[in-house]
């Protein structure tokens, strides 16, 4: 894969493979972020979307491949390191610890401290004025998250990342638990950012129509490699529904022959 | 506020239903608060009721023996509720509890180590043992329950065979003001009890290290996405619930002036503080705990056992009392903690 310019690249993958066990997670992923760009990465459940994003995150390390952030290669040898990084993520599980308050969780890892003690109060009143910016109402930022509803709650893990400063954000489903109302509120903070700039994104969804109202390109994950690479205007939720489907279709004939399709290298990306 | 999304209309609480924003905030800060406030309140109906009974009761003398019940067990109790919290339990304290007076002995009888130095020494060495036990746990995987059970009989077979089970006494060493510091004076235990206590509160529900150790208990995988090394948390709680053993075996071997093998009973100081901690409201699931709630419920206990021998009831019913209170303080913490989750959908 050719590079572009170091200056317009947020993030670069070479050949990341990630195995457990005996499953191949990932088996040969190449993917690039520009800077400022919002690059929708779809795919099929088990597709290895979420062990890409918990590479990205540093999380798991890859078994093999590379990894650049803004051109230079590096090694991401925990979440802590890639956050100094600037690598921030929603996590398709959010997070969030449920015996703490929504403060605490907006700076989980991040606290505000004045040695030794915690800075509660100035927590207390960011966290809420970060939440008011997004438009999001809650009872009270000292509620435990456990009494929050699903939204709210994707909300807050998704309000701790944005507020976190990040030059890169991974959100791994960040819509799966919100109603309409709810979803276009996280899609309007993801224009927001674009607007600004600053920030490149990588967002994983499986509703075609809300990723491509906000992405500037789309990415397909197929058997651990990125399969398809299109900009938004070239394609359609007809056309990427369509490929995952197929997917599935082949995927099902397959079942029914002696060897099944895991054996099967997929396509080079075009 | 108009373009607002109120995401809230899903989640108001079944309970109440009134409208107003801050009384769900003010019922949960009351249940937070009842946590403790509960055992408080037994604490005090023991203490009302046992001087009722018996004009020895509130007696100076009979004050101090309540104190030095219940710092011990506190003290342990106070590093219980953090291992607790982080989601583990160990079971070797008491172990280490009888271990640590032994290793002042043997360091400055037989190595000639300064006694100052061969307290922190032998509380080194209590932590060395809580580093063990967490690492085990940790990098190996093995639930703290059995590796604790294990150091805990290892470290009981050290003493055991070092001091070949007969008592020692106090090195000569110590001067009159060591002993008075560590335990000999009629309030050393409880003012070191409660200093440790406070330290403890404010570690726990002021600092990151507090906040981190609820995570990790709360939510292992979430704590550790959010990049907190759950590990380290892990064998920190472990390092200081050793140390604190060891520090409470000290207090008691000056007490008692003699350093006894079977101090702490094998594991008895341990579920004391276990028992402690779970009367104050600390859940062995992990995530959540109060060490103020685990030094009333030592409290409790020590009224309970004194009181009962002063007002003439055989020691025999203790046990049933004790067992009766644990069960049912369990069964508050569910109900309590199932109350507070009630408005998740």
């Amino acid at each position: 894969m050719t590079a572009g310019a170091p200056n317009g690249e947020a993030l670069r993958v070479e050949h990341v493979a990630k195995r457990f066990g005996g499953v191949t997670a990932l088996a040969d992923v190449n993917l690039r972020l520009g800077r400022g760009e919002v690059l929708g990465l779809i795919g099929d459940n088990g597709a290895g979307k979420s062990t890409l994003i918990k590479i990205l995150c540093g999380f798991h390390q890859p078994d093999a491949g590379q990894i650049f952030v803004g051109g230079e290669q590096v090694v991401l040898k925990s979440v802590d390191h890639a956050r100094t990084l600037g690598i921030d993520t929603v996590y398709q599980d959010l997070a969030l610890i449920n015996e703490l308050s929504v403060y605490h969780n907006m700076f989980l890892n991040r606290e505000l401290v004045r040695w030794p003690l915690l800075s509660n109060r100035r927590m207390r009143r960011m966290a809420r004025e970060h939440l008011e910016d997004m438009g999001v109402s809650i009872p009270s930022v000292e509620d435990e998250v456990a009494k929050l509803s699903g939204g709210q709650r994707q909300a807050i893990a998704v309000a701790r990342s944005v507020y976190s400063d990040a030059r890169i954000l991974l959100l791994d489903e960040p819509l799966a638990a919100m109603g309409a109302k709810e979803g276009a509120l996280i899609l309007d903070l993801v224009r927001d950012l674009k607007d600004r700039g600053e920030v490149s994104i990588i967002i994983i969804a499986h509703n075609y129509g809300q990723i491509l109202e906000v992405c500037d390109r789309i990415n397909l994950l197929q058997h651990g490699s990125i399969t398809f690479d299109k900009p938004t205007s070239q394609t359609s939720v007809q056309e990427l529904t369509d490929l995952v489907v197929a997917e599935y279709r082949a995927a099902r004939t397959s079942r029914l022959r002696p060897d099944p399709s895991t054996n099967a290298q997929p396509e080079p990306r075009p | 506020m108009s373009d607002t999304v109120d995401v809230a209309e899903r989640v108001e609480p079944a309970p109440a239903g009134r409208p107003s924003r801050s009384l769900p905030r003010r019922v949960g800060e009351a249940f937070l608060r009842r946590r403790e406030a509960s055992v408080l309140v037994v604490a005090v109906a023991l203490g009302v009721y046992f001087a009722s009974a018996s004009f020895a009761f509130l007696t100076q003398p009979n004050l101090v023996n309540i104190a030095q019940a219940t710092a011990p067990a506190a003290i342990i109790a106070a590093g219980m509720v953090l291992v607790l919290v982080s989601g583990e339990i160990d079971l070797s304290v008491a172990a280490v509890y009888a271990l640590a007076p032994f290793n002042m002995h043997y360091l400055v009888d037989y190595y000639d180590v300064p006694i100052l130095l061969a307290i922190v020494l032998a509380l080194a060495i209590s932590a060395l043992i809580g580093f063990v036990n967490g690492f085990i746990t940790v990098v190996f995987r093995v639930p703290s329950f059995v590796t604790t059970l294990g150091t805990a009989y290892i470290v009981i077979g050290i003493v055991l065979t070092t001091s070949h089970a007969y008592p020692a006494p106090i090195p000569e060493a110590a001067t009159e003001t060591i002993r008075n510091w560590f335990g000999d004076s009629d309030w050393a235990h409880i003012t070191w009890c409660l200093l440790i206590v406070a330290f403890f509160h404010v570690l726990l529900t002021r600092t990151r290290w507090g906040l981190h150790t609820i995570a990790v208990g709360g939510n292992p995988l979430g704590a550790t996405e959010a990049g907190i090394r759950a590990g380290r948390i892990k064998i920190g709680n472990f390092m200081m619930v050793a140390t604190l053993g060891g520090f409470a075996g000290m207090l008691d071997a000056f007490r008692i002036d003699t350093i006894d093998p079977n101090l702490g009973g094998g594991f008895g100081i341990m579920f004391t503080a276990v028992s402690a901690a779970v009367i104050g409201g600390t859940s062995l699931a992990g995530g959540s705990g109060t060490v103020i709630g685990a030094f009333l419920g030592a409290l409790v206990l020590a009224e309970l056992q004194n009181g009962m021998n002063l007002i003439g009831i055989s020691a025999n019913p203790y046990f049933l009392i004790l067992g009766v209170a644990i069960v049912l303080s369990m069964i508050a913490n569910v109900y309590l903690s199932r109350l507070r989750r009630a408005g998740r959908t």
